[in-house]
């Protein structure tokens, strides 16, 4: 079982770099056509500092900059058993390429269900950028798997 | 960029968004350039160890394939908040279909909006990812 002093745990503050070639990348594999995400001049011309990240761009940035695997490792959950419950995000402010974002999780609760056989791991996380804006929420749920 | 002004109205739905069958391919380079490397998508060595069959897709790749067909229909800056439950994972060769129907019209801190129900399905007709969007119209 998870041990639950683990709610309200922080995990350390991680930063992030945005790189125009990525945005492109995650663009082309998920086939988002819109120039807004590809070419500076299109995006600048819409009233975006520069290319703009598709709407979900940012989990992976999340996770790409340590978060979930140091909050794997820290719960000392078997990532073999980690399914992706629930994913919400809350938009404040573009995430664009040139940027850096700053990601802030916090456990915000942890539950299980049928006896133990599922365990459930909420995290909350504050997105800011190197301009001071409040860029994004992230609420996720983390499902663990003991079956 | 055309500036778009659209009517949307409480029955209206999302244009329907039909991808092409997952593959092994799509997954790895989702995984690279979503930065979700979680291996259970894309080593088969790994998924056995976790008692699955093979490889499944990201729950992130469907989500960002509603996030498309959103963006799609809407400006990207008018998507205020969007949220999905991943109900059933999606298989190699599952063609994912996104869909949503706007179901209520709304004011959210000031601003007129609609409240989209969203969802993923796979070509059987199981929801795969089920949620909602919240959507300004200005």
């Amino acid at each position: 079982m998870i041990d639950k002093k683990f709610i309200g745990y922080e995990v350390p503050p991680t930063l992030w770099d945005v790189e125009k070639g990525r945005i492109r990348f995650f663009a082309e594999v998920i086939g988002a056509t819109d120039p807004i995400h590809l070419d500076a001049t299109a995006a600048k011309a819409a009233g975006y500092r520069n290319v703009v990240a598709p709407p979900t761009f940012i989990f992976g940035a999340e996770s790409d900059s340590g978060v979930l695997m140091k909050l794997l490792d820290t719960l000392k959950i078997d990532l073999r058993k980690v399914l992706h419950g629930e994913q919400r995000f809350d938009y404040h402010a573009p995430v664009c390429a040139g940027d850096t974002l700053r990601f802030q999780t916090r456990v915000a609760d942890i539950y299980d269900k049928k006896g133990g056989a599922l365990e459930f791991v909420v995290n909350d996380t504050k997105v800011t950028n190197q301009l001071g804006e409040h860029v994004s929420d992230l609420h996720s749920v983390i499902v663990v798997r003991h079956a | 960029m055309n500036v778009q002004v659209k009517i949307i109205d409480v029955g209206d739905d999302m244009p329907v968004l039909e991808l092409p069958p997952i593959s092994r391919t799509t997954l790895a380079l989702f995984a690279g350039a979503s930065g979700d490397h979680n291996p259970i998508h894309i080593d088969i060595d790994f998924a056995h160890g976790a008692g699955m069959k093979d490889v499944f897709a990201h729950g992130m790749l469907s989500m960002a394939y509603l996030g498309r067909a959103l963006t799609e229909w809407v400006p990207q800056r008018q998507i205020l908040s969007y949220g999905v439950r991943f109900a059933a994972l999606t298989h190699l060769g599952d063609r994912v279909r996104c869909s949503g129907k706007v179901v209520e019209k709304l004011e959210h801190a000031g601003r007129p909006c609609v409240r989209v129900q969203i969802s993923a399905t796979k070509a059987t007709g199981e929801i795969t990812l089920a949620g909602e969007a919240l959507v300004a119209l200005n």
